[in-house]
């Protein structure tokens, strides 16, 4: 199959790595991988934060660089379900039928990674191999909007030497929420602490998800504490084999439980 | 930009300088102190995690739940299409068994009506059913200043009275309170309280009862709120726990309500799916102790004397907005506040409003004008856990999305947000300016020397690095990588 992949603003700009995992495993389970230059931004940080109206020309964007694209991957609930749930609507807001149109179509072709793995492809063995204590947390829109469920958890639970522990109030918000943490910083650090409290009772060596935002967050509390823990995107476990595994990955927990 | 588009001119907000719609302080900064509070982050803490529970649990046993919440939804939505109708059918039956109607447009005007029966009837006193429509309208503060005593009879209402807090839950006004607070309370306020009480909950229960029982005996004026109010037949309904609604819907000569426009359903077959909605969702029990029902009046048997209060206070503005009028569909159950992360954490003080939590978010700002509470809207993560619980299926995040927007249209200068926005706006939209634009991104790795972190950052960013680090920009973006794997090496 020809896919797309839709790295998103932030993991384009901040974290390459997990779309460059994203593309190694599509292209290892055989399906040829593009990367439409056009790519930027799907506009969620615009709508959400209230200028829905700039967003409007970032939506368009978004449907013109992939008008040629069958099918679309991205490595991000939160920004698949801003693609499902609001490009069309912010377009129909401004008047612009024909654009809201296209965004509902291209939304239809547009499908979150590990959804796109177990429901399309049908794959929850993608031949990874990822020797770590590893806690998940299933982040907000891609557990509310998207309704991954478990297939997160499918995939990780096929992946070798991989040893998953379950998160204490898994379903609790990081505190991410785009510009809420900033305008509201502190009430945002406060769910931030009691998250990252969850993932260090785990004591898993590595937390991951399926938004590289929320990682962004909860990673970035984590290092400030100069906590053993780090954040992984689960595009980057799912990528892992053992070929492309170097020594130093291969490590124990640094507390055990 | 609805009342716009629908040729009408802007309708009236709830009045300023009246009832309890707005804080004195932002959001954000309520919240910087209440974080603080260690003793309200494990009061609610615990109080949410149990009733969250107890609400799971009885929600599961509902095998139809998400069909009875649908209909909820679909009656509400189809009830506010043909409201005014609605609205006259109900003061038609409420005249013809007997009761009085009186239309309130705001507050000031619901303050005026109650004061001015409560002197006609002369009384001196009067005792209250927990009610949100007249703690939203400051009534007791009315009724205070033309010297009328105004008597809470809700436990948890009664403990905020009598501590000179104010509420900051809407089915659990003292949530905030653990049981040794309440007892304190008890004991320094109540006169004649046994000495030795305890905090265990049934003294504190006793100790409530005795202090009120003489006031229900002695009251003749009663003032309440409704649940529901079944058009067809003028009948008013009130859902609750303790039995201290239905002595004062029983006991005085006069009885007044108080109950906003949004609160009427057409049929009583309409009731019957927001009688199994509301327990569940509010205090996780499959029904709750006492409904209360009345019409009108009945010769010889509880109040001789009954008004209905309608009021509007900005509904009316709700109503012509497509997108934020489901606000006006809430049945105040509070789940929403029960699972709220950002709730659980600052507390129902800082929404500055009667309505806090994310329901307050979304009503508070509209009742109001969205520019007398626009911290409000931005009061939380998007989370969406709220959506997930709510009985009538009120898309709550989307409407914050919705008044931010409203917000932001509001302003009529440009602001350094706006401004930022609309360059970021114009960059994302032109492929050749974003990529320049993240080679410019790249460039800050020079502030962090070679450090896998960002120093800590002025302006706006400080609040994201004061408590959590940012990565250093990698040297190359993604797009860079894939052009440089795929031979192009053009960016
Ligand atoms: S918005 Fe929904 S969940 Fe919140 S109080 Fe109202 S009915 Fe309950």
């Amino acid at each position: 199959m020809k896919v797309a992949v839709f790295a998103t603003c932030l993991v384009d700009t901040l974290t390459p790595q997990v779309g460059i995992a994203t593309v190694r495993l599509l292209q290892r389970l055989g399906h040829e991988v593009v990367v439409p230059p056009g790519q930027s931004c799907c506009g969620q940080m615009h709508v959400n934060t209230g200028y829905r109206r700039d967003a409007v020309s970032i939506v368009a964007n978004h449907v013109r660089a992939f008008a040629g694209s069958d099918v679309i991957v991205s490595p991000s609930g939160s920004c698949v379900a801003s693609i499902h749930h609001q490009q069309a609507q912010v377009a129909r807001r401004a008047g612009d039928t024909a654009l809201a149109e296209a965004a509902q179509e291209l939304a239809g072709r547009t499908y979150e990674l590990s959804q796109f793995l177990v429901d399309v492809l049908g794959v929850t063995d993608v031949g990874a191999s990822y020797p770590h204590r590893v806690t998940y947390h299933p982040t907000c829109h891609s557990l509310r909007l998207l309704r991954v469920g478990d297939r997160p958890l499918q995939l990780l639970r096929a992946v070798r030497g991989l040893d998953l522990v379950e998160l204490p109030g898994a379903e609790q918000c990081c505190g991410f929420g785009g510009t809420f943490a900033v305008k509201n910083a502190e009430t945002s650090t406060a769910m931030l602490t009691d998250k990252m409290a969850a993932v260090l009772s785990t004591h898993a060596e590595v937390c991951t998800a399926g938004d590289a935002s929320c990682l962004l967050h909860i990673g970035g509390g984590l290092t400030r504490l100069t906590s053993g823990t780090r954040t992984v995107h689960l595009a980057e476990i799912l990528a892992s084999t053992d070929g492309a595994r170097t020594a130093t990955q291969v490590t124990q927990p640094a507390v055990l439980a | 930009m609805t009342a716009v588009h629908l040729g009408m001119p802007t309708l009236p907000t709830a009045p300023r300088g009246v009832g309890h719609l707005r804080g004195t302080r932002s959001f954000p900064d309520e919240a910087r102190d209440s974080l603080r509070n260690g003793q309200l982050r494990a009061n609610l803490g615990h109080a949410t995690t149990t009733i969250r529970g107890k609400r799971a649990g009885v929600v599961a046993e509902l095998p139809d739940w998400e069909q009875l919440r649908q209909a909820g939804a679909a009656l509400k939505r189809a009830t506010m299409a043909r409201l005014d109708d609605h609205l006259e059918e109900l003061e038609r039956q409420v005249t013809a068994r007997g009761g009085t109607v009186h239309w309130a447009r705001d507050a000031n005007e619901a303050n005026e009506i109650v004061v001015r029966l409560a002197r006609e009837a002369g009384a001196r006193e009067v005792v209250k059913v927990k009610s949100m429509a007249t703690q939203e309208i400051g009534l007791n503060e009315a009724l205070e200043a033309a010297g009328i005593d105004a008597f809470e009879t809700d436990l948890a209402e009664l403990i905020v009275q009598l501590g000179e807090d104010k509420p900051s839950h809407i089915l659990v006004p003292a949530i905030h309170k653990n049981r040794s607070e309440v007892r304190e309370i008890f004991a320094r306020t109540m006169p004649d309280v046994d000495p030795d009480l305890t905090d265990d909950p049934r003294q504190l229960a006793m100790a409530a009862r005795a202090h009120l029982r003489e006031r229900f005996l002695r009251a003749t004026f009663a003032v309440s709120g409704a649940n529901f109010a079944v058009a067809e037949t003028g009948t008013l309904s009130v859902v609750e726990s303790e039995g201290n609604g239905r002595m004062c819907l029983t006991l005085p000569d006069t009885l007044v309500t108080v109950m906003g426009i949004e609160k009427l359903v057409p049929t009583w077959r309409d009731l019957e799916v927001f009688l199994q909605l509301l327990p569940r969702s509010s205090t996780g029990e499959r029904m709750n102790p006492y409904t209360s029902t009345w019409a009108g009046v009945t010769p010889g048997d509880g109040p001789q004397d009954f008004h209905l209060v309608l009021l509007d206070n900005g509904r009316t503005a709700v109503l012509a907005d497509e997108v934020g009028r489901e606000a006006l569909n809430c049945i105040r159950c509070s789940a929403c506040l029960n699972v709220c992360p950002v709730y659980e954490r600052a507390g129902g003080h800082a929404y500055g409003s009667v309505y806090p939590g994310p329901i307050g978010a979304i009503l508070s700002p509209q009742l109001t004008g969205v520019e007398d509470n626009a911290s409000l809207p931005y009061a939380s993560s998007l989370c969406g856990a709220c959506y997930d619980v709510c009985p009538v299926a009120i898309d709550i995040p989307s409407i914050l999305v919705h008044l931010r927007a409203e917000h932001v249209e509001a302003q009529t200068h440009p602001t350094a947000e706006s401004t930022a926005f609309a360059a970021l706006a114009r960059v994302m939209s032109r492929p050749r300016l974003w990529r320049a634009a993240q080679r410019a991104a790249g460039l800050g790795r020079f502030l962090s020397r070679g450090k896998p972190v960002l120093p800590r950052l002025p302006g706006p960013a400080a609040g994201w690095t004061r408590s959590r680090d940012l990565p250093t920009p990698p040297a190359e973006t993604f797009q860079q990588w894939w052009a440089k794997e795929n031979g192009g090496g053009r960016s």
